[in-house]
């Protein structure tokens, strides 16, 4: 059965965006720990870091709520420092590729610091970084390196995919005792959904059965990020065909939800990873190497890994268009893995439809 | 308050009031602890049983002491990779430093760190780690939460002249000169980067202070092989970071005597000449306040004597109890990442 049960009747649900379900998430553990403090270029700005931080300055003050020098590297120094000294931060870079010039601080030192002195300073720190798409981000706005992260023991990373999982997993996130980078695709913000109401928690860690789950399924499909929803768009079209898939989002890389995907795979045999990043040396590599290592003898075919190609991102529309993969892809790749043809209008673009937003209500800039 | 002025003048004044016998007993001994912990780690090396990098202050233990000096109870600490003697003067245990150097259970970081992972988070000492430049922001956000807080405290950041290079320093000068931070900052340059000369690394007649003065930091310049001169300039320096005046840096020209990494001398590979090493062998800041000593407080023999032989019965203590101390057990895990 999907994995609904976070949905629980008893807490009532408003619909909202994925925007403000990170703003909520925040809003709550500001409101509920006066430890925890917000910091990000533009966080108290006008705009709020696309109105994810929106009225936190006025509702709990500048010191809570704090922008801050164009220094990242220094300032994820500061929150580490803050953070062994008793605070929870909060730090936000208004995309992956700006916070590139932290990674000292966030690999050698947050990542570390609880191991390297035996186990006895934890460090309490969410970072907050947004994955750029779209409207010409090009190839300093848009890389999606949750590989990276996850590759270094010590962090955790997360990357919802819902509004629900956006409050969710960003509380969860900021009252982990551990560094936790929450990343956000810049195309979910505007994503509406029923969000429960209150201190609304979703685990660290916990993969979530999206779609399918009856037993009839012959493929799986795991998706990550804004990959998770072209992964339901591709079991909503292999249903048309009448074939059955079980869509998981994945939403948390690290620690990996493992159980889920071999749960999965057990069922259904055959595996599309769908990635926001680069295929190679990816988290879909890593969903493919637990299947292969843990449930070969499961497995019908080999599994398909789906992402971006090994080149940057291009600016131009002409060239952005076919970078990205779409669900026409994942259920290309399922259709072969099941012996079954493909027929190339699958990948035809609706009329109007234009691929380098995610609806036609997103117009940048940014 | 700036510059080598306020720091002759700070010393001069010191002098002139004549700093308590205590406290010049008390800088003394904090100086003869830091070099007879690391003349013993000297002699005990070859053994072969610290089996992790040491990088060793000998000749250059007067800022820990003066700087230990001016700070109070509850006031913190952070290092980069030659941290010993800014650890030890903190009072941090001498137990967990020599047991963590073996690479043992009881060491202070449960021997996953090592001698550049120093922490004793009950005396303030709030961590050292290898990477320069790295810990200065961490320092700065332990300041910030002072700040936040306003629990009074004050946070000293060792760092040398190699680690005013780092795109970090110049960043979290500017932070904590924006947030008046009670953050202090303690540059010992020593020349030498590894076997880079300054000559190589920073422009001629650019001052490091000059930085921290270009962010508005207040600043003092002096020398680094003087005790009382240090105890003087850091407790200036103390004072106004406590009194909110913001940061304050301290530059303090010293040396060390040995080579960058490891127990032995290195004058003879050629990266620095044998006169400079002896001119300042020359100004060895224990042998120049032990005359002080003698000097102002007619302090005898004996006394120097029963010092050391305190501290080293209490070294060899220590020594004795890290070699007889357990291996930690072998179960790490990757739970043992998190918290």
């Amino acid at each position: 059965m999907p994995d609904d049960a976070h949905r629980s009747a008893a807490v009532s649900t408003r619909r909202m965006t994925f925007a403000q379900g990170l703003l909520e998430a925040q809003a709550i553990a500001l409101e509920q720990d006066p430890s925890v403090y917000l910091m990000g270029l533009g966080a108290p700005d006008p705009k709020g870091i696309f109105g994810t931080t929106s009225g936190l300055l006025q509702r709990f003050g500048p010191e809570r709520v704090q922008d801050m020098p164009l220094s990242e590297n220094a300032m994820t120094g500061v929150a580490v420092g803050s953070a062994i000294t008793g605070m929870r931060p909060i730090l936000t870079h208004q995309r992956v590729d700006f916070a590139l010039v932290a990674m000292e601080q966030m690999v050698n030192q947050a990542a570390k610091w609880f191991f390297m002195f035996g186990g006895q300073v934890p460090v309490p720190l969410t970072i907050r970084m947004i994955v750029g798409r779209g409207w010409g981000q090009g190839p300093q706005h848009s890389q999606s390196l949750q590989a990276w992260f996850a590759h270094v023991p010590g962090l955790k990373v997360v990357m919802p995919a819902t509004p629900a999982d956006a409050k969710g997993l960003l509380l969860s996130a900021i009252e982990d005792d551990n560094p936790v980078i929450c990343l956000e695709h810049r195309w979910l913000y505007g994503l509406a959904d029923e969000v429960p109401e209150g201190p609304y928690r979703v685990p660290l860690g916990k993969a979530r059965l999206m779609h399918g789950g009856g037993g009839k399924a012959e493929v799986t499909l795991v998706g990550l990020s804004y990959m998770s929803l072209e992964a339901l768009r591709a079991a909503e079209i292999l249903a048309e065909q009448g074939i059955e898939a079980e869509v998981i989002d994945l939403r948390s890389v690290r620690p990996l939800d493992e159980a889920t995907i071999l749960d999965s795979v057990a069922r259904t045999g055959r595996l599309v990873v769908a990635d926001t990043a680069h295929v190679r040396f990816g988290a879909g590599a890593e969903v493919v190497s637990l299947v292969v290592e843990q449930a070969f003898d499961k497995l019908k075919a080999a599994p398909v890994r789906i992402g971006l190609p090994d080149f940057p991102t291009p600016t131009s529309k002409a060239l952005s268009d076919s970078y990205y993969p779409r669900a026409p892809h994942l259920v290309a790749a399922a259709l072969k893995l099941l012996g079954r043809p493909v027929d190339p209008e699958l990948f035809a673009v609706p009329e109007g439809r234009n691929l380098d937003q995610p609806d036609s209500s997103f117009t940048g800039p940014f | 308050m700036t510059s080598a002025s306020a720091a002759s003048a700070g010393s001069a004044a010191a002098l002139a009031n004549g700093p308590d016998p205590e406290l010049l007993w008390r800088l003394y001994r904090l100086m003869l602890y830091v070099r007879l912990v690391e003349e013993k780690i000297v002699a005990l090396y070859p053994e072969q049983q610290m089996r992790c990098p040491v990088h060793l202050s000998i000749g250059q233990e007067a800022p820990a002491a003066g700087v230990a000096a001016a700070l109070r109870p509850g006031d913190q600490a952070m290092s980069g990779h030659r941290s010993h003697g800014h650890y030890l003067a903190m009072d941090a245990d001498l137990d967990g430093m020599f047991a963590e150097i073996y690479g043992k259970a009881p060491g202070c970081a449960r021997g996953r760190g090592g001698s550049m992972h120093l922490i004793d988070r009950a005396k303030g000492f709030l961590g050292a780690v290898p990477i320069v430049g790295s810990t200065i922001p961490i320092a700065a956000g332990a300041a910030f939460t002072s700040k936040l807080r306003g629990d009074g405290k004050v946070t000293v950041i060792y760092l040398g002249d190699g680690a005013a290079e780092t795109g970090v320093f110049h960043e979290t000068l500017n932070f904590a000169a924006l947030k008046k931070l009670p953050l202090l900052f303690v540059c010992e340059n020593n020349l030498y980067s590894v076997y880079s000369p300054m000559e190589v690394r920073q422009p001629l007649g650019r001052p490091i202070a000059g930085i921290a003065r270009a962010h508005g930091v207040a600043t003092w310049e002096g020398d680094g092989n003087d005790a009382v001169a240090v105890w003087q300039m850091a407790s200036e320096a103390v004072e106004a970071c406590r009194a909110g005046h913001g940061p304050a840096f301290l530059e303090l020209a010293t040396y060390r005597w040995r080579e960058h990494c490891g127990p032995n001398f290195d004058n003879d590979i050629g990266y620095r000449t044998v006169e400079e090493y002896e001119t300042w062998r020359a100004r060895d800041p224990l042998a120049r306040h032990k005359a002080l000593l003698q000097d102002r407080l007619g302090a005898d023999d004996a006394a120097f004597a029963a010092l050391e032989g305190e501290l080293q019965a209490r070294i060899d203590a220590a020594v004795a109890k890290a070699k007889a101390a357990a291996f930690p057990v072998d179960t790490l895990s990757p739970e043992d990442c998190y918290a």
